[in-house]
């Protein structure tokens, strides 16, 4: 087996997925709120709510873009890059992507066409309609492929016949051990950071003087948004590694840095540390006693594997996902102090009095994505050396390529990426500063036009539209709240 | 069981593929027309045609690959192993194509240009590298046991690069014509204008893979010209010459939706030309769809999904054109 080709189509794979990533997380959680957005303007008919729909639509397209473009790639590197994998274990891993195609991409895309761009073509039921559909196709797909994804993780419900993987039962397969924790932790990450990316732009705007019923009104649902799922967000972790300690030992002893058990000791709780894979110790551990068994065992002196009880070769590297899960847990400690401080801010009615918390919220605005990249790392590099684990490893999964091509390509990805996705989130970014204005008020324009206020309206000399003339409820000063 | 499982899905995945060269083709074929229209309220215009529906005509695309891991895991992972390349080469092209879409509108108005260019490219690349993969598949892939034994530049070959050409060629063909169908005026009148010698162009480079494709591909002539085969063949060459008469014809009247729909039964046509070169053979030249199967669970499995899913599929994305259709006037309250 050529190792350089195996090393670089790893890589290959991991940036292209963790960019892909990064999109759905946002789009699941844009078009949730968009939903949500939608609905409330129907029943208040606040005319804040349907500002903020046309704004934050506008990041929720070149997201979904984005997001698209990139999965598309990822369809097809099962078969470039992982050729032996899709022929061993294809018959599980591609009825579940077909229905994921089948049930999720065409509703999203079927229906995404009314949603950006229909607003003055369908009724209010309709359209509302579609969004709902959009977001319900986001929700979908991650079930789909995190059933997907959990099957690798915890395989059940299948048999190996001629050295093919052959399901046999297919509600084992898709409710496999790790599916229901993986699909609720996953879905709520994208809540977590698609709220902390409305709140980081409250933030700033508030900062910057730019203090709207809109704005307040981003601020305090996003705020709402934390405080709910935030907390649930930690203890639904908790239930997920407990349960990765049954399925998958090694990974949460290389998680813990945890090496070896004293006979009829407790297991400390390594805060910090440098796990070494050579030395197999936590160099520089800063350990807190019993507190290792109560978090995984829920007991005050309970063991759990250590590292060296599994074999060299099977052992995942402690090193990354030490830390990658120190960063994950750390930052999900962060987002429940934002919400509690928020939450106190608003009962004592100084949320939008408070410059510290508006600057804490900005910076907390990446933190979601940073966890959720953190997670994933966590979860994929502690799989390995398995890619199904326990039945098929990664240097077995491998396409029969040349480090020459595998190479030429990483490197065409990395440049791409790069430079398309730079620009797109610089543009997100520019519409994120700009803020829902005043011209959100008005009914969205012809193509790329009032939608997109980076052209001025009257460039073409259009005759300047009514305000409401979409037979929308408009009421014009009810706006109450705040 | 009685139910040939492999043949059903052979038929949904050529279906879906049919799908995605039609409705993909004219998106993909607006962007090789872009540099002959360089006024950039008409390419508002040509990009907002397509601008609601391009997403889920790629999907059929996303399709065509998930179905293929599904039903013949084989296949998929013999045929985008040995196209790594080409197929990695299309995606960065999808990639351009894709987010110019939105981010053309997004641009200050002095980098504008840079996403047109992106948009162009993208299309040109994403269509030629179709094209490439297509040529190369007819030609064959190498396996021995169970996995590509050929190498990684197989596919640099006259025949390959001409498809490649050639799907340009069909594909900037369906954008005119679905332009002609979605504009008026000045726009209109200009994609007439180049309606016809597309048309022609395309005539040409039929005839020429017609011709090559059995020169140079003996097992391919042999089911060409042996009985019966060749009377199932014999419709296609005469059918196509009627379709494109009649298209030419048309082209000089004062046509709409005509011309679009025509192209679409040329590209029917060829299509099913190269379905009856190569069937049943999913990895020519020799492993058939049989061979490739997954295990029945699997099929059966995704195929009551695809079943019952598709025709709900067909249906909305049917509303979806219904809602946004009609003539795309500059400035209209629509994207
Ligand atoms: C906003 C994102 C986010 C936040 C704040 C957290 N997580 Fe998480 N975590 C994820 C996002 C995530 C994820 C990206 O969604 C992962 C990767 C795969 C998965 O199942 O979820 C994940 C995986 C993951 C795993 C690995 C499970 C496995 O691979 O088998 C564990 C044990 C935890 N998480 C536990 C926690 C705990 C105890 C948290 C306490 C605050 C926490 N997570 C916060
Ligand atoms: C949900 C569907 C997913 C599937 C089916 C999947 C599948 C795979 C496969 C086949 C590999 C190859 C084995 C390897 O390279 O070691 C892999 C590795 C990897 N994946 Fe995933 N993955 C998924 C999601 C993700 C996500 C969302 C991330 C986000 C960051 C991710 C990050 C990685 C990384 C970093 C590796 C490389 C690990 C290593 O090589 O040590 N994966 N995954
Ligand atoms: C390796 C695994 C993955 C593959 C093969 C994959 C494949 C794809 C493909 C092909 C698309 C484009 C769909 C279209 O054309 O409309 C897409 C988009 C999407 N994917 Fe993934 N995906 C993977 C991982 C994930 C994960 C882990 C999630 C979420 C939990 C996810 C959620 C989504 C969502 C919500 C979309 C919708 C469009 C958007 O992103 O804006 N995908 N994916």
């Amino acid at each position: 087996m050529n190792l350089d080709a195996l090393m670089l189509a790893r890589i290959q794979f991991g940036f292209t997925i963790s960019f892909h990533i990064l999109f759905p997380a946002i789009t699941i959680g844009l078009a949730s709120y968009l939903a949500v957005l939608e609905g409330c303007w129907l029943k208040t008919g606040k005319p804040v709510y349907r500002q903020l729909y046309h704004f934050w639509i506008k990041v929720f397209a070149v997201n979904f873009g984005m997001g698209v473009v990139s999965g598309l790639v990822m369809a097809y590197q099962f078969g470039t890059n992982w050729s032996y994998f899709s022929d061993f274990a294809g018959s599980i891993t591609g009825p579940l992507l077909a229905y994921e195609v089948l049930t999720a991409f065409f509703l999203e895309a079927g229906f995404l066409g009314v949603m950006l761009f229909g607003w003055n073509r369908v009724g209010p039921g309709l359209h509302f309609f579609s969004t709902v559909m959009v977001a319900l196709g986001t929700l979908m797909s991650a079930t789909w492929i995190l059933a997907s994804n959990s099957w690798m993780q915890t395989p059940a419900g299948y048999e190996i016949i001629n050295n093919q993987v052959v399901p046999v039962d297919w509600l084992a397969v898709i409710f496999n051990p790790s599916f229901p924790y993986r699909l609720v932790h996953m879905v709520i990450a994208a809540f977590l950071a698609t709220a902390l990316m409305v709140g980081a732009s409250a933030g700033w705007h508030l900062l910057k003087r730019n203090d709207t019923p809109a704005i307040r009104k981003m601020l305090s649902m996003a705020m709402w948004m934390l405080l709910f799922v935030a907390p649930i967000q930690a203890m639904v972790g908790d239930f997920h590694g407990r349960n990765t300690l049954i399925h998958q030992p090694a990974k949460i002893a290389a998680i813990e840095g945890h090496w070896e058990n004293t006979p009829g000791e407790a297991v400390p709780l390594t805060l910090f540390g440098w796990p070494d894979m050579q030395e197999e110790k936590t160099h520089f551990a800063l350990d807190i006693p019993h507190l290792g068994s109560l978090i995984l065992t829920h007991s005050w002196d309970g063991q759990f594997p250590g590292l060296k009880e599994f074999a060299k070769e099977d052992r995942p590297n402690s090193t990354i996902v030490f830390w990658s899960f120190r960063i994950m847990v750390g930052l999900g400690v962060l987002m429940i102090g934002l919400a509690f401080w928020a939450a106190w801010a608003r009962w004592k009615g100084s949320l939008y009095r408070s410059p510290l918390l508006w600057r804490f919220a900005l910076c907390m605005g990446p933190s979601g994505l940073i966890a959720l990249l953190a997670g994933w790392y966590t979860t994929e590099i502690g799989r390995q050396p398995w890619v199904v684990y326990g039945v098929m490893r990664t240097a077995d999964a491998v396409s029969p390529h040349g480090a020459l091509e595998v190479g030429l390509t990483l490197i065409l990805f990395v440049v791409v990426y790069f430079m398309v996705f730079g620009a797109g989130t610089v543009y997100m970014l520019r519409l994120i500063r700009k803020g829902p204005t005043a011209q959100e008020l008005l009914p969205p324009g012809g193509p790329g036009e009032a939608r997109t206020p980076s052209r001025p309206l009257s460039a073409a000399g259009r005759p300047q539209k009514p305000l409401v003339p979409d037979g929308r409820p408009a009421p014009i000063n009810t706006d109450k709240d705040e | 069981m009685g139910i040939d499982l492999a043949l059903l899905w052979a038929i949904i995945i050529l279906f879906g593929v049919l799908m995605y060269v039609i409705m993909d083709g004219f998106d993909l074929g607006i962007g090789i027309l872009f540099p002959f229209v360089p006024a950039k309220e008409d390419r508002d215009i040509m990009m907002n045609t397509v601008a609601p529906v391009w997403d889920g005509n790629e999907t059929w695309l996303v399709l065509g690959g998930a179905g293929l891991l599904a039903a013949f895991p084989l296949a998929y992972s013999v045929i985008l192993s040995a196209f790594m390349l080409p197929l990695i080469f299309m995606l960065l092209g999808l990639i351009f194509r894709g987010v110019a879409f939105e981010f053309r509108f997004k641009a200050e108005e002095h980098k504008r240009h840079w996403w047109d260019k992106a948009f162009i490219l993208g299309s040109v690349t994403a269509t030629f590298f179709q094209g490439v993969t297509l040529g190369a598949y007819m030609h064959g892939v190498q396996v021995i046991g169970r996995s590509y034994t050929g190498g990684p530049f197989d596919w640099v070959a006259p025949f390959p690069l001409f498809t490649g050409l050639g799907l340009l060629v069909a594909y900037a063909l369906l954008g005119c014509t679905w332009l002609i169908f979605k504009t008026q005026d000045a726009l209109h009148d200009r994609m007439l204008q180049l309606a016809r010698p597309l048309t022609l162009t395309l005539m040409g480079v039929i005839g020429i893979i017609s011709i090559w494709t059995p020169l140079t591909h003996s097992n391919i002539a042999e089911r060409w010209f042996t009985l019966p085969n060749i009377f199932w063949f014999a419709p296609v060459p005469v059918l196509v010459l009627l379709t494109a008469f009649y298209l030419l014809r048309l082209l000089r009247q004062e046509p709409h939706a005509g011309p679009f729909l025509l192209t679409l039964a040329l590209v029917f046509l060829g299509y099913s030309g190269l379905g009856i070169s190569i069937w049943p053979y999913i990895i020519p030249p020799d492993i058939s769809i049989w061979d490739a199967s997954a295990p029945p669970q699997s099929q059966g499995f995704a195929l009551v999904g695809a079943l019952l899913i598709v025709p709900m599929i067909l249906m909305y994305t049917a509303w979806s054109y219904y809602v946004f259709r009609g003539k795309v006037v500059s400035g209209e309250g629509y994207h």
